[in-house]
């Protein structure tokens, strides 16, 4: 393929260009379908259409309708149609149009392709990737984080990147493997303009299962993800700042398998965690964090674990209760600062 | 309730082998019988304490799973059809190179068996014969074939799918869902409609207001096709039929079979819920004794040559069974392996030699 038939907006990493989150997702893409013709797209809308971020704006015409599907609206039936495909050689790439809808395939995902290689039906390469997380109005069901609904299916793997370098890399780590993997890609970081930077031209991958220290600090852990990365970077700044409390924080990238050796290795440096995470608080992962360090570091604790998630409640449309719902940076402050003086 | 013999004359008056020469014609016999003999046989090891879990029989409805997978091209090599059962398409996996050895191993939870142990009954693969077991949850497997299917599709191959579905199954999303798929990709996919008339003890008019499933077909846009499933030429003429027109490019078929699940749904429920007589004339109807008698009335075969069949098979259950049963179960430790490709489930801390929640 020569260059001339890239589009234009698929070749800013190869002139030097900065890329936002979700264009280092459409590159990722691209350049897998290029590398390997058994990657192959479904999804509603994804072709014709673009998809309803753009994600594959242009794919239909470059890599045809053969591998750039437009399907009906079943997300169970499609996402299953794509395990089929995937026991016959082939890499699918599932678009849930937005997370919310991923539910009518939570039978398939959990009971048929989570369990195919123990079952002995052989790997089963598939990605099932779409857009999550709150903070654009987008009300109950254009809005929620879907990782912990999933998060409890053993042969399953979940990955959620924060920045655009991560995303790409991890979403090319995603499409390799050979199980299946749940990529959760937040809407709000999707066109962030602080998320822009210019990435790598070259074929980088970004391993699964690795945390990423993103600051590093001696008085306290923070581990997070998504979104929330941002939200406790911007807190640990005024920490520094204004309190002279040095935080840590850590970015899991991959939720499951999650990264013990990352957070205990942290928590045993400053003796404190607070975990922070968009989604809601019952059942959130910061539930499994906090067992795991007592499991693996309690003596080095000096203070309780604590958490700051969203409510516990569907997330609301107008802005000063969908404000009110999600984390918010003075949030994180308020927790870091009882943990420091605990 | 929905449960009436049709009306269908018992006579062995048709003579139509259907384009089968008498080797095919005893090679279907003998799938049949070896069908009934592997179940019975599981039965008796049932009984003897053997099997693992549950026991499930296709008892009256053999000629469907024989008849349907008979018409698609059975390969080695990963090239031929592929075909899904159900807990009762037995025969099916079996003419599509399921070893009865491994039938007994699935069942018994052996370690030698293709899911080391993991899984049970028809529930295994072979992608290289071409079947890919169910999994409980209904529907799934028409989604699943439909992206098989698809899959052939797309390269250009000349193979086509076969999903079995019983009728209860087919008041699911997933069902619909896998359907309307394949049907809008005009995937090469048959689905094939187990219609015995219950769901494990409700009836298929409890479960849907249509007589008979083909209804549902043109609601898909698809062609379908209603055949005694207790006939089994008449399946295989069917799906052979539908196998054509899939393969040469028409999209997504349907096919029903129609016949009477004389057992209960599994080995615990005694079917009190239907009338002895009902199944009784049922019995009438049964697949392997109309066949028998259809082969000897045209001279298809002998009833020596037929005798030979069925103790060969029965020998062959026997001494599978016997093998199976003096194989080993798994290493117990071995639940942790495989949940990912190179990786597996941490151990518990508790059963380790020196104890330490850091382990896990």
């Amino acid at each position: 393929m020569t260059e001339r038939e890239i589009p234009e907006h698929l070749l800013k990493t190869r002139r030097g260009e900065e890329v936002t989150l979700l264009e280092a997702i459409s590159e990722a893409l691209f350049e897998e379908m290029t590398r390997d013709e058994s990657v192959f797209l479904l999804g509603e809308d994804i072709g014709v259409y673009g998809g309803a971020f753009k994600v594959t704006r242009d794919f239909l015409e470059h890599f045809g309708s053969q591998r750039v599907i437009d399907t009906p609206i079943a997300e169970g039936g499609f996402t299953g149609a794509a395990a089929g495909a995937a026991h016959m050689g082939l890499r699918p790439v599932v678009e849930i149009q937005f997370m919310d809808f991923i539910s009518p395939a939570y039978d398939v995902i959990t009971n048929y392709i989570a369990t195919s290689l123990y079952r002995g039906a052989g790997p089963m390469p598939l990605v099932i990737r779409g857009p999550v997380g709150g903070g654009n109005r987008g009300g109950p069901f254009h809005s929620q984080n879907v990782e912990m609904a999933f998060f409890h299916t053993p042969g399953l793997k979940i990955v959620y990147p924060s920045t655009a370098y991560d995303a790409k890399g991890l979403l090319k780590s995603a499409i390799r493997d050979d199980n299946p993997v749940l990529f959760e890609e937040h809407k709000g970081l999707y066109r962030a303009p602080a998320l822009r930077e210019v990435l790598p031209d070259e074929d980088y991958l970004v391993p699964i299962g690795k945390a990423k220290t993103v600051r590093e600090g001696n008085d306290l852990t923070i581990v997070t993800y998504g979104a929330m990365v941002h939200k406790s970077a911007e807190a640990a700044e005024t920490l520094d700042r204004d309190d002279g409390v040095s935080v840590e924080i850590i970015d899991l990238r991959t939720l499951l398998p999650l990264d013990d050796d990352a957070i205990v290795e942290s928590v045993k440096k400053t003796g404190r965690l607070l975990v922070v995470h968009e989604d809601t608080r019952t059942g959130g992962i910061a539930g499994e964090i906090a067992m795991r360090v007592s499991e693996k570091a309690f003596e080095w604790l000096d203070a309780p674990m604590l958490r700051v998630t969203a409510i516990d409640a569907p997330v609301p449309y107008s802005g000063s209760l969908e404000d009110y719902f999600l984390p918010q940076t003075d949030d994180i402050l308020t927790a870091v600062r009882y943990l420091a003086a605990y | 309730m929905g449960s009436a013999v049709p009306s269908c004359p018992l006579t062995m008056s048709d003579r139509d082998s259907y384009g089968l020469g008498r080797a095919e014609l005893h090679e279907i016999y003998r799938a049949l019988v070896v069908t009934r003999a592997a179940e019975e046989r599981l039965e008796m090891l049932h009984e003897q304490g053997h099997v693992v879990g549950d026991l499930y029989r296709s008892l009256g409805q053999e000629a469907g799973a024989v008849g349907a997978a008979f018409a698609l091209r059975r390969h080695t090599d990963g090239t031929g059809d592929i075909l899904a059962p159900t807990i009762r398409a037995t025969g099916a996996l079996f003419l599509f190179g399921g070893e009865l050895l491994d039938f007994f191993r699935q069942n018994m939870g052996r370690a030698t068996g293709p899911t080391r142990g993991r899984e049970t009954t028809v529930h295994w693969f072979d992608f290289e014969k071409g079947f890919v077991g169910p999994v409980s949850p209904l529907g799934t497997m028409v989604e699943v074939m439909a992206g098989i299917t698809m899959s052939f599709r797309l390269r250009g191959e000349e193979r086509i799918g076969l999903v079995f579905s019983g009728d209860g199954e087919s008041s699911t999303g997933a069902w619909h869902e896998g359907l309307n798929f394949a049907a809008a990709q005009r995937c090469p996919m048959i689905l094939v409609v187990e219609h015995n008339q219950w769901a494990f003890s409700t009836p298929t008019a409890q479960n849907t207001r249509v007589n008979s499933f083909i209804e549902k077909g043109p609601g898909y846009g698809i062609g379908s096709e209603s055949v005694d499933g207790t006939d089994v030429l008449s399946v295989f003429d069917a799906v052979r039929r539908a196998a054509t027109r899939v393969r040469s490019g028409q999209g997504t078929r349907m096919v029903e079979l129609r016949y009477f699940r004389r057992k209960g749904h599994v080995d615990h429920d005694s079917q009190e819920y239907v009338e002895p007589a009902v199944i009784a004339e049922w019995e009438k109807k049964d697949p392997i004794t109309l066949y028998r008698a259809r082969m000897i009335e045209n001279d298809w075969a002998s009833d020596e040559e037929l005798v030979a069949i069925e103790a060969e098979e029965f020998e062959r259950c026997r001494a599978a069974a016997e093998q199976a049963v003096g194989e080993a179960l798994p290493e117990a430790s071995d639940a942790v392996l495989d949940v990912y490709t190179g990786a597996d489930a941490p151990r518990p801390w508790t059963r380790a030699d020196n104890p330490d929640p850091a382990l896990a």
